[in-house]
């Protein structure tokens, strides 16, 4: 066993093997630009961004021509969103999206909050969940979009696309889904599923880093967005830019294995998570798992711990290499706008820690990760004032804190 | 974030830890801090004549809040009581060389410092008036 141990799958992932064997040639003899008509370091390079095309389209219910390359899916989020309120500002500037979604869906609402768009942000479940109900009920005349998130990042909650997505196509709005935690990871059928736009991000699937795609539907309906960079028109005129070839042909590799081995892959995540979740609740109070249980990614655990500071666990545990929520937002001592959108109190959020499982690990990285986790908890609420009081019967809510913020 | 030498080995190693009896006359208890916002410090001394014997110290928070209570404790025992109060936050901070985002763990340590004292004065008036 190599320490530190890996654990943090939903921020990246490794790239895998076979991955890395497709991409080599196109780093070395084969470095032709896509774009090249005139030569056959061209046309070879046009073959392998073409069979990537396929392969990531076969995973997600596509047709290749549906597939837009991006360099991963803050720049898909961008596109999507910013390119159908350009597209479609004639009928209106109503957007929904929801309180749980990453950063880049929600700056990119306020961003266009500024720019006079109204958005709505529905409020999940305690699980994080978003139901069919709530979109219906807040999409308006002047709707174009509604954009959220397939699976959690933080938390792993998967929402209930398809009916979402039949909502949206029975009113006529178009519907973006963030499917960057979601593909590879769980059954998605872009086609059955109603979606219109979708991103996805090659790291997050054992692909390699800055590279990633967006669905764009063109049928039924036929989506339309203005493209956000102007250049030489690539990408059907949606995204202009040298395709990065390696990057492109590594992200079809990824989906290929993943659509090969999503079963086996879920199934060992799942089994790897609840070995895990299984030993540190047995072990350890006052301990609860975050996110839906029922509708959740299958590696990916939120954990709060109650009386232990997570940063301080994450010291903890200097042999596991973890988070406390997205890596996005960990340089801020702000606790996760997921969980407190989730109702999770902030003394609670500030405990909570994400824990994911992926195709590398093994049940010997996840026994000793429970053993680390169960022994830094124990020794943390030693140390613990709030441990000690709750022990003692005190009712922490009741207590007057000195605080100066 | 790396933290420094120091902060790992107060971390790994506290100084101090546990509670006192605080209802005993002779004990100042501080609880500063709250938990939505990811502090909370417990310092108590127990003092003789105008010299803290002891103090133990309890902490909810970052590794740099659990330095800051350890060393603080490590200080002020052996001190008079009016020399523990002299104590600044900055003395904190250069010691465990923290960064500017952890400095509220230093001024929660010295809070903490301020309130147990506060906590032990206000006790001895009270026995003085009985």
């Amino acid at each position: 066993m190599e320490l530190p141990i890996y654990l943090d799958y939903q921020a990246t992932t490794p790239v895998d093997p076979r991955v890395l064997e497709a991409m080599m040639p196109y780093f070395t003899h084969a470095f032709g630009n896509a774009a090249s008509r005139s030569h056959s370091f061209g046309w070879d390079a046009e073959g392998a961004v073409d069979k990537a095309r396929k392969q990531i389209a076969s995973l997600i219910g596509a047709s290749s021509k549906e597939i837009i390359f991006t360099s991963g899916s803050t720049e898909g989020i961008n596109l999507a969103i910013k390119g159908a309120v350009e597209m479609h500002g004639a009928k209106g500037k109503h957007i929904i999206t929801t309180l749980v979604e990453h950063k880049a869906v929600l700056d990119t609402c306020k961003h266009l909050e500024k720019q006079g768009c109204e958005v709505t942000y529905l409020e999940p479940d305690s699980t994080g969940l978003v139901t069919a109900e709530q979109v219906a009920e807040a999409i308006r005349e002047d709707t174009v979009m509604v954009a959220m998130i397939w699976a959690n990042n933080e938390i792993g909650t998967v929402n209930p696309i398809r009916e979402i997505g039949a909502v949206c196509h029975e009113r006529g709005v178009l519907f973006f889904v963030d499917g960057t935690q979601a593909v590879g990871k769980i059954p998605v059928d872009v086609g059955a599923d109603n979606v219109d736009l979708m991103c996805l991000s090659g790291h997050k699937i054992y692909g390699p880093k800055g590279v990633g795609c967006l669905y764009v539907r063109r049928r039924n309906p036929r989506v339309r967005i203005v493209a956000q960079m102007d250049g030489g028109g690539h990408e059907r005129g949606m995204r202009s830019g040298t395709i990065n070839v390696p990057g492109v042909v590594g992200l079809g590799a990824a989906c290929a294995v993943a659509e090969e081995d999503l079963e086996k892959d879920a199934a060992h995540s799942i089994a790897l998570r609840e070995r895990f979740e299984e030993k540190v609740l047995a072990e350890l109070d006052y301990t609860t798992v975050n996110g839906n249980h029922e509708h959740r990614l299958p590696g990916c655990s939120n954990v709060s711990f109650c009386y232990v500071e997570g940063e301080s666990l994450i010291m903890g545990v200097k042999d596991l290499a973890v988070s406390s929520g997205s890596a996005c937002t960990s340089a801020s001592l702000e606790p996760s706008h997921v969980l407190r959108a989730c109702g999770v109190g902030d003394e609670l959020a500030h405990s909570s820690i994400r824990f994911g499982f992926g195709r590398m690990t093994t049940e010997e990285d996840v026994d000793f990760a429970a053993e680390q986790v169960i022994s830094a908890v124990k020794r943390l609420r030693e140390l613990s004032p709030l441990y000690e009081m709750v022990l003692e019967g005190v009712d922490l809510s009741t207590v007057q804190w000195q605080a100066e913020h | 974030m790396a933290y420094s030498d120091k902060v790992v080995d107060h971390y790994n190693n506290p100084r101090n830890v546990g509670s006192l009896d605080k209802d005993s006359e002779n004990v100042g208890t501080g609880v500063v801090g709250a938990p939505e916002c990811g502090d909370v410090m417990k310092l108590q001394i127990e003092v003789e004549g105008d010299t803290i014997v002891d103090a133990k110290f309890k902490t909810f928070g970052c590794g740099s809040a659990i330095a800051s209570s350890s060393l603080a404790t490590e200080w002020i025992k052996g001190k008079k009581v009016d020399e523990a109060l002299e104590i600044t936050n900055t003395e904190i901070v250069e010691e465990l060389s923290l960064p500017p985002v952890k400095i509220h763990c230093s001024v929660l340590a010295e809070d903490a410092i301020k309130s147990a004292i506060a906590d032990y004065k206000q006790k001895s008036s009270d026995g003085d008036e009985a």
